[in-house]
């Protein structure tokens, strides 16, 4: 077998970082369990830190596989990208997907079973998310680690939703004949590549404003990594 | 001597880079045994290329999948001839320029576990039973386009030829220096095509005159153009794509 090298591109050190802040919750000790729920339970942390490492796998490697065949009028920059090339990118994709979908079907199962679902990522009626998004624009909208207000519930939810077409586009664009139904059902294979493409970029828009509001309220990352106390809910919501 | 001794040969700072770069390896290694990627498990990933041979090894799960998901049965789609792309992009791994002309003394040669090793001529080619198809092909790029070919299926020629069917692979070398290798499965499929023909016209040099393979179930490489040989055979070959990289089954 002739030596292969995947790896021209510089050593991805986002994916040490991420690996890096995986072992943080795996080892972090947790102090003495506060009262009540925490605000995210261990295995909400654990599926969240694995998501961030295959979704990053995933969109790096992405960008590298469009930007062999950009079909919008641009392309994304070399050290943004995972693979080096179009066969490393895909070698990476190809990989990643395992681990984005093992780790997305155990969420989905733990959401429906745990009653995270139901407890926190309802829809919100339009008019509690309009009034919770009025609040939120003028920034007047308190952060309650571990309650998920109506902006949240929508938004977090959209997200789950955005990422299970991003999968099945992605299935439909490998394998369109074998899969050919679920091909029809995105309109063809050029518009379920199209549209694999578009939900990649809301991804991105999700990951840009959900990092803004982590860098608003920075003690909702400590909540992602050990196990905090949820905050007093108001008495109205009790 | 003495001053040897006063002054170690190896301080810790001539190594650390080093250290750097073992310890980032192994992390790597710990990053990718998270998947829970029980396939890695024969590997090798305490080498230089641990990251590359995990890779690897998923590749080839993920051939083994592709090869399950594999449906003798299921067509790919096919269109109107008012779908056909125009024009249509040359591709290949040189530019077009570099195309080459068909060699004077070309036939189609046979080899490996095959009864009837006689090589064929176009016109022998011909005289065999013919279908038409119009199909997208498919790049690994990401790219699409929608052609006609016709000539004979692979199939008729497997048989003809006295191919043992229950071997592995089927091997194509071409006179362009491209090879590449598919699964018996895919071979027989009945939309896989020696095309002796691109829309209506016999195969110019660069839609690989005067025979190519043409496999709609397979990404846009596996339809290896300007053939020399066809070898049926249990022993794995790859490709010129494959061996850098690509996926072996390329299956779409």
């Amino acid at each position: 077998m002739c030596v292969v090298s995947y790896l021209h591109a510089p050593p991805p050190y986002w994916l040490y970082a991420a690996g890096l802040i995986f072992k943080m919750v795996i080892f972090m000790k947790n102090p003495a369990q506060p009262l009540g729920r925490p605000a995210h339970s261990l295995s909400i942390r654990i599926m969240h830190w694995v998501n961030v490492y295959a979704l990053g796998c995933m969109m790096f490697s992405g960008w590298e596989i469009y930007n062999a065949s950009p079909d919008l009028p641009f392309l994304f920059p070399q050290w943004a990208t995972l693979g080096g090339w179009l066969g490393g990118a895909l070698a990476w994709h190809l990989s990643a997907a395992w681990l984005l979908v093992i780790n997305g079907v155990a969420y989905v199962l733990y959401g429906i079973f745990s009653g995270h679902f139901k407890r926190n990522l309802q829809p919100p009626s339009p008019r509690a998310f309009l009034s919770d998004m009025r609040a939120a624009i003028c920034l007047r909208l308190p952060h309650k680690i571990g309650h998920y207000n109506a902006v949240q519930r929508l938004f977090y939810g959209g997200v789950i939703c955005i990422l299970a077409i991003e999968v099945l586009t992605g299935l439909s664009i490998w394998k369109p004949v074998q899969f050919g139904g679920l091909v029809s059902l995105f309109g063809g294979f050029v518009l379920a590549r199209n549209i694999h493409l578009a939900m990649m970029i809301l991804i991105v828009g999700f990951i840009v404003v959900h990092l803004a509001l982590v860098a608003i309220v920075p003690r909702t990352l400590v909540s992602m990594f050990k196990s905090v106390p949820s905050d007093q809910q108001e008495a109205h919501d009790a | 001597m003495l001053k040897k001794r006063i002054k170690p040969v190896i301080t810790p700072d001539d190594i650390r880079a080093d250290l750097d770069r073992f310890s980032r390896r192994a992390f790597l290694r710990g990053s990718l045994s998270l998947g829970g990627l029980a396939m890695l498990t024969g590997c090798n990933l305490s080498t230089d290329s641990g990251v590359d041979a995990a890779l690897k090894a998923i590749l080839r799960f993920d051939d083994k999948v592709q090869a399950k998901l594999f449906d003798p049965a299921r067509l790919a789609q096919t269109y109107p001839a008012s779908a056909i792309t125009d024009p249509f992009r040359f591709n290949a791994y040189y530019p077009d320029w570099q195309v080459r002309g068909v060699p004077d003394d070309w036939r189609l040669e046979v080899a490996g576990q095959v009864t009837d090793k006689k090589a064929w001529t176009l016109d022998a080619l011909q005289t065999l039973p013919q279908e038409s198809q119009i199909t997208r092909h498919i790049c690994i790029e990401g790219w699409s386009q929608i052609g006609q070919w016709r000539g004979v299926p692979l199939a008729v020629f497997l048989r003809k030829i006295g191919a043992d069917t229950r071997a592995k692979y089927v091997k194509f070398t071409c006179f362009d220096d491209y090879t590449t290798s598919i699964d018996m499965a895919s071979a027989l499929h009945p939309q896989t095509i020696l095309a002796l023909e691109f829309i209506g016209k016999p195969l110019s040099p660069e839609w690989g005159a005067p025979v190519r393979l043409r496999i709609p179930t397979k990404l846009g490489f596996k339809s290896a153009k300007n053939l020399r040989v066809i070898e049926v055979t249990n022993s794995f070959s790859g490709g010129y794509w494959e061996n850098q990289g690509y996926d072996w089954f390329a299956g779409v």
